[in-house]
């Protein structure tokens, strides 16, 4: 009945998702450079505009200066020894799943996304990304059958140009920052979503991204655009094998809504984290950022951020259009030598506008959990309002957990209201919880998922029971 | 005064125990038994050593067993997890509650009472059937529904918060109950509706160990046995005439008992 090496066994329990397929792929050289660009662009037969958008992206990369006001004390990212595409082989086009190599569907069933006509999620449209590419994206019939596009963001640029051209970084500028730069210029896939007007998306549309190998780089790009009166749920999930090196993930979501649109963007983000020591995982430097363009349209963000050796981003809502709603509901848990620098930015430029940041850090072994926000109100903002509340919650006593609410404000006729607290899971709250029979590892997760639930309220259904299974599995072991 | 013939098996049995904590000797020879149908008083001064008795028994990770057995129902359970011990039929009753953000009172006790009824190999609640359970057992300790849906502890008065630790043993129906000053920081009205709880509660299967300074409880509930502790051992135990006479003469008239072996 004893079991004291019960907590020991767990925390070996390897990562679920560590595994690599084993699969034939198309690689090019490592190193970054024009023609490089030129060499992704082309193999993706891009419009001349987009080469071009791609090649002053680059330019601007080389000018900026890779930042470190986060002091994530990371080792120098080499950007020379990065592979930038690599894709499974497999024939030039494909009309349907069955020619899809089994070994990438086989991928996608061990990680719980199948894809295949018989086994696909009844209820979720799954686009699934392998290392550069989009390998299959479901139920699109069904979804054209709405006017909803939902396909990758090679094939959109193919078919859907006008699209692109219109609104392709228009949210996130290639200038933004250096990540978004760099995105700019080499993004090799991603999904992109269109609702027209008046439609509300039949399904929750959702992407999962698999990094494979170890040597390239993830560069996705996804565009969602919700014209006047739509709406859509979309969820992004992600996962990697366990590599001794790091990984760079670059990605760049942009979100734009019009008039009367609402967007709802989850993420479970559960990157490779590296090991006990710290050897090994993603490097998550991500730049997702919404558009509210239209009058009272709504944008929501919820992140559930377990994975990744450093996790950087700050997915963030510029509020432009009269009563527009921008939402951010965040879940940011690290263990053993993990580092997360995550928050958001509410920019309030439209008159009565709304914004509520609701982010629960959670820190244990050894690591770092910061949240970093900004809530900035313009001079136009008039009757804008800001409510945001950051918890952290320290498991042992060699975590740390930091905030850096930033707050700005040009309109002295708009609200901003904070409220942070701090906490620790004590002994004697464990002991309490144990001493009426619930097992110790449970008695940390319903402690963790109390803390957590005004944000895992705001994920969809299916989602929050992963991610409160997937806190469980993260935290198992971090005490004691 | 234990010697005596019973019918049956002890619940518990404490032989000779001595724990330390951070080095530090609390418990200096403890011995003890309990057998079903019999309520048991501990007193003695702040920081004797009664509060660590009882968080031993239940297995806190904080003490350090140096010597002695603890024994329940005949097994040794030195190395067993709190939670094991709890599934076993150990209950604590905490001097203070510890109170525990976001996590509702509903679920807690639900999820703790299935893990009882798992152990018992008694069919798991779902939230329907609990919810009649509860009900039921909300009636013993006079608390109201809303009690149900707020976080453990959080925000409950002294009094609350001693009504729910009785309504958790009303749930987990224990073998033994350890109820460490449950009685401190009630008023007459709560106290004896705790007393009538845990009377309602204990039957002639179950044992009660109660740590108190009071007589009051006692007068409630009257003891088989009463033990008193001085610097981490059991110095005198009587019949429930004794806690009178300590009521009357204080803890300084103890001073002089050498410890009966």
């Amino acid at each position: 009945m004893v079991n004291e090496n019960l907590v020991k066994d767990v925390v070996k329990e390897p990562y679920k998702y560590g595994f690599v397929t084993d699969i034939e792929t198309e690689k090019i050289a490592k190193g970054l450079n024009e023609d490089i660009i030129r060499l992704i662009s082309e193999k993706k037969e891009e419009p001349e505009y987009l080469l071009d958008f791609r090649l002053k992206a680059f330019k601007k990369w080389q000018t900026m200066d890779e930042p470190d006001w986060a002091g994530l004390g990371y080792k120098q990212i080499d950007y020379q020894d990065i592979i930038y595409y690599s894709a499974p082989k497999q024939k030039e086009k494909i009309s349907s799943l069955d020619e899809v190599d089994p070994k990438l569907l086989e991928t996608f069933d061990k990680l719980g996304i199948p894809l295949t006509e018989q086994k696909k999620l009844t209820n979720v449209a799954v686009d699934a990304v392998f290392d550069s590419v989009s390998i299959a994206t479901t139920f699109r019939e069904e979804l054209a059958e709405h006017g909803v596009i939902f396909c990758s963001i090679s094939e959109a640029v193919k078919n859907h140009s006008d699209l692109i051209e219109k609104y392709l970084g228009t949210v996130v500028p290639a200038s933004d920052n250096y990540f978004a730069a760099l995105n700019s210029a080499v993004f090799s896939d991603g999904s992109f979503v269109y609702i027209p007007k008046g439609v509300t998306c039949p399904m929750d549309l959702s992407s999962y991204f698999r990094i494979n190998s170890g040597d390239s780089g993830q560069f996705e790009r996804t565009l969602i655009i919700a014209e006047e009166s739509s709406s859509v749920s979309y969820l992004e999930g992600c996962t990697a094998p366990m590599f001794d090196t790091n990984t760079l993930h670059a990605a760049v979501v942009e979100l734009i809504a019009l008039d009367d649109a609402s967007i709802k963007y989850s993420t479970v983000q559960n990157w490779y984290a590296g090991d006990e020591e710290g050897i090994g995982g993603i490097f998550n430097f991500v730049t997702k950022r919404g558009k509210c363009l239209g009058k009272r349209s709504k944008i929501s963000w919820s992140q559930v951020e377990t994975g990744s050796a450093i996790t950087w981003k700050y997915p963030s809502c510029l509020l432009l259009g009269e009563e527009s709603v921008g939402e951010f509901y965040s879940v940011a848990l690290t263990n053993n030598l993990q580092k997360a620098d995550t928050g958001t930015k509410m920019i309030h430029i439209g008159p009565k506008t709304k914004s509520t940041i609701v982010s629960k850090g959670i820190s244990a072994g050894k690591s770092i959990n910061s949240y970093r926000g900004l809530v900035k109100m313009g001079t136009k903002a008039k009757g804008s309002r800001n409510y945001s509340q950051c918890d952290s919650m320290l498991i042992g006593d060699q975590a740390s957990a930091n905030t850096f609410p930033y707050i700005k404000s040009q309109q002295p006729n708009s609200e901003i209201e904070h409220e942070a607290s701090t906490c620790r899971i004590s002994e004697d709250q464990l002991f309490y919880l144990q001493s009426r029979g619930i097992e110790f590892e449970e008695a940390v997760s319903m402690m963790v998922s109390g803390f957590c639930r005004d944000v895992f309220n705001q994920l969809p259904m299916e989602f929050a029971a992963e991610a409160d299974k997937l806190l469980a599995l993260k935290l198992e072991g971090s005490v004691g | 005064m234990q010697s005596k013939m019973k019918e049956s098996d002890p619940i518990l049995e404490v032989k000779n125990l001595s724990a330390s904590t951070d080095n530090l000797p609390i418990l200096k020879g403890v011995s003890l038994t309990v057998y079903p149908g019999e309520i048991h008083a501990i007193m003695g001064r702040n920081g004797c050593g009664k509060s660590t008795l009882s968080k031993i028994i239940a297995g806190h990770p904080s003490y350090n067993i140096t010597n002695g057995d603890i024994k329940f129902l005949g097994e040794n359970i030195n190395s067993l997890e709190p939670e094991e011990r709890a599934q076993l039929g150990i209950f604590l009753g905490f001097q203070y509650p510890i109170e525990i953000p976001g996590v509702s009172n509903l679920e807690f006790l639900r999820v703790s009472t299935n893990a009882r009824r798992k152990f018992l190999n008694k069919e798991e609640l779902d939230t329907f059937d609990f919810e009649e359970l509860v009900k039921e057992k909300l009636e013993i300790v006079k608390m109201d529904h809303a009690f149900l849906s707020r976080s453990v502890n959080q925000g409950f008065s002294g009094g609350e918060k001693k009504r729910n630790e009785i309504l958790q043993m009303a749930l987990l129906e224990p073998k033994i109950a350890i109820l460490d000053e449950t009685d401190s920081g009630l008023d007459i009205d709560a106290l004896r509706i705790v007393a009538a709880g845990i009377k309602k509660i204990s039957n002639a299967q179950t044992g009660i160990i109660l740590i108190t300074h009071y007589q009051r409880l006692l007068d409630e509930i009257e003891p088989n046995y009463v033990h008193v502790m001085s610097d981490g051992q059991i110095i005198k135990t009587g019949e429930s005439d004794l806690a009178l006479e300590l009521e009357k003469k204080g803890y300084e008239w103890t001073d002089n008992f050498i410890k009966e072996t």
